[in-house]
């Protein structure tokens, strides 16, 4: 958390900001000439004010008579500084904001880009909520000091022309302006600097009181049969006392630096009064040039504080900067060959001594796959059969090239897939994998995925998959959309999707991740059965005895190794392991199928006894 | 449906913040002080234009000369007012930020308490977010009404109080002019502000729609890379961002245009007075002094002008938090613990005794038609049935989580109503089906069940209950970390803590809601032993999702449709046609057995 503004972090946050003034400096230019607009106006207003008392106001007062040529003078000098004002303002925010919008867009494109160019390993490695942060608020801070920029530019500005200006009228007077201002502007900073790790941990303790909550309704029902509501209320209220605490330690910064800041170009006003009457006295200024001054004392204590409002900001903006940039700058995309496969016919795969680790580099950390070794002939289909955690996913994974091993190769049609170009392997392997992954968009946009399909094709894929019957029932069909992550359609349906958005692509080798999980065993036995119909080889990932009595061949893996190959029935007989596992699997698929028949039916009636689940 | 109290919604705006500001009286405590505090500071901003209007008339343009020496006290005076006024302030918003803050901690903690007092149905009835926000975010939009929109809208009125009558004092033809300046300004800043206020709800909702695309793109990296629709996915998010960009540049644009506005017309108001003071001083009914401070005099009307709707914001922003926050305060808990009148439960063997029980949902139908049941004590008790026979209705009856509509369900022939909840929930403990896990160490969740027990009684606990092995397996023990919700461990895994923290509670009467039906078969069969041990000595009802657990037990109640259709060991059960026959059937086809 940024605590203070040193000065490494000033210069670290300068260099950002040069990055936004490099990118756009048109814009930049715009908004910063508003500024100055926006600050020569403001001592201008001052100055027309003293400049109307001196010439309009008193005359006129000490003659009893006025022309109306002076009056409308006098009103056209105010209206107009001030509509160059407004001008100057309006400028500025638009501008200025224009600018930080188009850096956070920019650098949005660019984060998103490098998630899609950067390899699985590397999304395995980083959390969720952390690249989306990255894409998100990171970005939002970085280029949040844009905003103030042009502002503080604008008042560095006007604090010059309000020092030439006063310097011009009178030196004692002007004393007292370099003496109040640069007090404001340092009390200012240190105002920002104490406040800036109270409010963030005021925002911290925020979240937390919010988690707490959460978590504690969350577990309402533990926390009630146990009879925890004491100690949940306690653990609650200690949360709520810190923020509580905090909250009014915030108050009392604000509380005392406020009325400082506003006691402080007041104080500076009576002092001009009081020095200016000795000044007037001696005939070194006039009426208009005290009137001037004082209205300029009043005008600029708002303003100034506007430069502590940037540094406040570039802490922030480093870490988000810094954070932006190891997304940027991470290493690890796939290196990519020129080679290219056939177009036509099932393909043949070789799993060539394998092995695979997670951890920084694929090739370390403990082996998930240890010299696996297999080949699929062209149009057969194979079965991959294995407890949790015997690394079937990760190899699913490896045969698409969702990574690569870390010795070992796997090849399709006898090439190296490391050696393939891009986009080779996605035409000729289609993976479907365990969970299953929609877009929010339509039937359509996600069986297509960027690919040109004609209707009757998607048609076709969908019966296979046995998703004809229920996105025909769809309100618009194949142009339906289906809701973020397919939240509008139940698990079996989603899974049907999924693999009918394979089987559009017509694949060669068709990979399937235990893809049929949440299918009704029926339909699973004439989606398989149709999957015999296509020309291409299979690897099925599958726990079901059904679905493995469909395959040519099974491949027993245990521990990331390979236990056994051969036919399914052989299999039984002589691998005890092997026996032991496809019952045990059987059995819990049973008991699973019942409890999942019971709780569907239980969510069905929800206001009826599930109220609790 | 929300079951919550409603009525709030139908109260006044202004009886709603009333009895809002009545359930907080930590922030009523000495408000009158903050108050006049409050509008001491604001007469420090019309000191400046005071003391320029005397120094000019009085000081500089006295008769034969400037007047030093009034000049000095003049400014003198105004010095001592313009610190007071500073102090007053420094005061004003200490004591403001610690009433507030303070009563509205304490209105949070009553609220998340109540919360947790309301019955099962009551809270089920909320979405959780919902729940959580009424003692989170509504909370926070109040204080923010209580310290600053509430503040500005007394110092505001009271500036703008001030200001006209110290104009008034000067020229009352001058006031009126500025007032009718300023009044079309309040209007037309209003109409823009309202669409401000719509162009930033279209800048969240486009920046929703962004961070779900960028979501997208990274929850679904792996179908991205395996059909290469990287190009297609970068396009969603180019468009994305390119809608939120535009969605920002307009609200941008909307402000920019209108935050200056009340600058010209500031200026405009400024002009005129010019030219009527002018007119007016030559008629000799103004003095140059009055005709200046009028100047400084407008300034201080501009910021009133624009923080007014933001004012009106925030305050419909407070009643509408007030209304969340009252709406879970008015609800009277639907299953109420009889509290310190409540009688306390002797330790030793549970007996049960249902009575007439009927139960049905809020409109909904009768779930159970008058049930009569006895569980003696010590016994262990199996409840099967299909889904929707009520056999999960049965415990939580039977552990008070609900009560019945009529009937009477009655513990060593106490009825549970008037049972305290402190007694009550320590010799019954029901481990529900899904077994919720706190975000802590496996030790803090387990000593859940018993607080003060110490890390041996924990693994003693698992021990007994034949995970000692699973424990030892464990590379970081009791102090793993489950994570949220207890994600970091297996469905199955989590049951076996929620055992054992039932375990830890040592009960009398334990009751089990299919509480291991995630749990792998083969730890199922050892855990069931255990259980056999532990529940011995103790009144067990488990909720059987399996047959083996009706085998094992004493006695099966088997439900049907609402009503107990059987009852009896297993193996007499088993030997006649009937309901549980027919389950033991249909159990037996399914394992292919």
């Amino acid at each position: 958390m940024p605590e203070r503004v040193d000065p490494q972090i000033l210069r670290a946050g300068l260099r950002v900001l040069g990055v936004a003034i490099r990118a756009e400096p048109f814009v930049f230019t715009l908004s910063v000439l508003a500024s100055a607009l926006y600050g020569g106006t403001t001592v201008a207003s001052a100055w027309v004010l003293g400049w109307v008392t001196q010439e309009t106001i008193l005359p006129a007062f000490e003659r009893g008579d006025t022309t109306a040529g002076a009056l409308a003078a006098a009103a056209a000098a105010v209206v107009g500084v001030a509509v160059l004002k407004a001008v100057g303002v309006a400028g500025r925010r638009f501008w200025a904001g224009l600018m930080q919008y188009r850096m956070q867009a920019a650098y949005r494109r660019e984060v998103t880009r490098r998630y899609l160019e950067l390899p699985l390993a590397w999304h395995q490695r980083h959390p969720t909520g952390q690249l989306l942060s990255n894409a998100g608020a990171d970005v939002e801070a970085v280029w949040a000091p844009i905003a103030p920029m042009p502002m503080a530019v604008g008042v560095v500005f006007m604090l010059v022309t309000a020092a030439v200006a006063i310097l011009l009228v009178d030196l004692p007077l002007a004393l007292i302006g370099f003496l109040i201002f640069p007090a404001v502007a340092v009390l200012n900073y240190v105002y920002q600097r104490r406040l800036g790790p109270k409010a963030a941990r005021a925002q911290q303790l925020r979240a937390q009181v919010s988690e707490v909550a959460h978590e504690s309704f969350e577990g309402g029902l533990v926390v009630k049969t146990l009879g925890r509501e004491d100690a949940e209320t306690e653990r609650f209220a200690t949360q709520a006392r810190l923020l509580r605490d905090t909250n009014i330690e915030v108050g009392k910064i604000r509380g005392l630096f406020d009325p400082v800041m506003e006691t402080l170009p007041r104080l500076g006003v009576l002092a001009v009064l009081l020095v200016g009457a000795v000044r007037l006295d001696a005939g070194a200024i006039d009426y208009g040039e005290l009137v001037q001054v004082s209205y300029l004392f009043t005008l600029l204590a708002w303003p100034i504080r506007a430069l502590g409002w940037v540094l406040a900001e570039l802490p922030r903006s480093v870490v988000g900067w810094e954070r932006v940039r190891a997304v940027l700058d991470a290493e690890g995309s796939l290196p990519y060959g020129e080679a290219a496969l056939g177009t036509a016919g099932a393909a043949g795969l070789e799993v060539k001594d394998v092995r695979y680790g997670y951890g920084e580099d694929a090739g370390q950390g403990a082996a998930v796959l240890d010299g696996v070794d297999f080949t699929v002939a062209p149009g057969r289909t194979v079965a991959i059969v294995g407890s949790t955690g015997s690394g079937k996913s990760t190899l699913a994974a490896l045969l698409v090239r969702l990574v690569d091993p870390g010795a070992g190769a796997v090849l399709v049609d006898g090439v190296d897939v490391r050696e393939l170009a891009p986009g080779q392997v996605a035409g000729a392997v289609s993976l479907v994998p365990q969970e299953t992954f929609l877009f929010d968009d339509t039937v359509r946009g996600n069986l297509l995925l960027g690919r040109d399909v004609p209707d009757e094709e998607l048609w076709a894929a969908l019966r296979l998959a046995q998703a004809d019957g229920f996105v025909s029932g769809l309100p618009d069909g194949l142009d339906t959309r289906i809701g973020e992550r397919g939240a509008t359609l139940s698990g079996g349906q989603r899974q049907r999707l999924a693999l009918a958005r394979a089987l559009a692509r017509r694949p060669r080798l068709l990979v399937l991740d235990d893809a049929t999980s949440s299918v009704d065993p029926r339909v699973e036995a004439r989606i398989l059965r149709g999957l015999r119909d296509t020309r291409s080889s299979v690897v099925v990932i599958a726990y079901r005895k059904a679905t493995i009595a469909l395959a040519d061949e099974v491949v027993h893996l245990d521990r990331g190794r390979v236990a056994g190959r051969g036919a399914h029935a052989d299999l039984l007989e002589r691998s005890p392991g092997y026996r032991d596992l496809v019952n045990a699997y059987e059995q819990a698929e049973q008991e699973q199928q019942a409890e999942q028949a019971e709780k569907a039916e239980k969510a069905g009636q929800a206001a009826d006894e599930d109220v609790t689940a | 449906m929300t079951m919550l109290n409603e009525a709030v919604l139908h109260e006044g705006a202004l009886a709603t913040a009333r009895r809002g500001l009545r359930m907080t009286p930590e922030f009523r405590r000495g408000l009158a002080l903050t108050l006049a505090l409050a509008v001491a500071a604001t007469a420090g901003r019309v000191v400046i234009p005071v003391a320029v209007q005397q120094v000019i008339d009085h000081g500089l343009g006295a008769p034969g000369g400037p007047d030093l020496g009034y000049v000095r006290n003049a400014v003198a005076v105004c010095v001592v007012a313009v610190l007071l006024t500073g102090v007053a302030a420094y005061l004003m918003n200490v004591r403001l930020y610690r009433s507030t803050e303070t009563g509205l901690a304490s209105l949070r903690v009553r609220a998340f308490r109540h919360v947790h007092d309301l019955s099962m149905l009551t809270q089920s009835s909320e979405r959780r977010g919902a729940l959580v926000s009424r003692v989170t975010a509504d909370v926070d939009q109040i204080s923010q009404f209580m310290q600053w929109g509430g503040l500005m809208l007394l110092v505001s009125t009271a500036e703008v109080v001030v200001v006209t009558g110290l104009m008034a004092v000067y020229s009352w033809q001058l006031t009126l002019l500025v007032w009718a300046s300023f009044i079309p300004l309040a209007v037309g800043l209003r109409f823009f502000q309202r669409r401000i206020s719509r162009a930033y709800l279209v800048v969240r909702e486009r920046m929703g729609d962004l961070l779900s695309v960028v979501g997208e793109a990274v929850v679904g990296a792996s179908v991205i890379k395996a059909y290469a629709a990287e190009a297609r996915t970068a396009e969603r998010v180019d468009r994305a961002v390119e809608q939120s960009k535009r969605a920002q540049t307009r609200a941008q644009a909307l402000v920019a245009m209108t935050f200056p506005l009340s600058e010209v017309v500031a200026a405009v108001a400024t002009a005129a007075v010019v030219v009527c003071g002018v007119l007016l001083g030559v008629g000799g009914t103004l003095s140059a002094g009055e005709l200046v401070a009028f100047m400084f005099l407008v300034t201080l009307f501009v910021s009133p002008m624009q923080t007014a709707t933001e004012i009106l914001n925030e305050a419909q922003n407070a009643v509408a938090g007030w209304r969340r926050v009252l709406g879970v305060l008015d609800t009277e808990p639907d299953v109420a613990d009889p509290g310190e009148s409540g009688r306390t439960l002797e330790r030793g063997p549970v007996a049960v005794d249902f009575e007439g029980v009927v139960f049905g949902y809020p409109s909904g139908p009768t779930v159970l038609h008058g049930v009569d049941a006895r569980i003696e004590p010590r016994a262990r008790v199996a409840v099967v049935g299909e889904t929707g026979s009520g056999k999960t209705t049965f415990a939580k009856l039977l552990t008070r989580l609900m009560d019945p509509v009529s009937g009477t369900v009655r513990i060593n022939g106490v009825p549970l109503r008037e049972i305290a909840f402190s007694s009550l929930r320590e010799r019954v403990v029901i481990v529900p089906q899904d077994g919720f896990l706190f975000d802590a160490t496996l030790a803090e969740n387990i000593r859940y069940g018993r607080l003060g027990a110490t890390d041996e009684e924990i693994a003693a606990a698992l021990g007994e209950l034949g995970l000692g092995d699973w424990l030892e397996g464990l590379p970081k023990g009791l102090d793993t970390p489950v994570g949220q919700r207890g994600e970091s461990l297996s469905a199955g895994e989590r049951q076996l803590v929620a055992l054992a923290r039932a375990y830890l509670a040592d009960p009398d009467l334990l009751v089990l809601d299919e509480a291991t039906s995630a749990v792998d078969p083969a730890t199922e069969v050892r855990l069931q032993r255990a259980l056999d041990g532990v529940t011995r000595g103790r009144t067990a009802v488990s909720i059987a999702h399996r047959l083996s657990t009706a085998q094992a037990a004493d006695e099966v109640l088997v439900f049907d449709r609402g009503r107990i259709v059987q009852r009896g060991p297993h193996a007499e059960l088993v030997a006649v046609p009937g309901v549980y026959a027919d389950l033991h059937a249909s159990w037996t086809a399914q394992r292919g057995m």
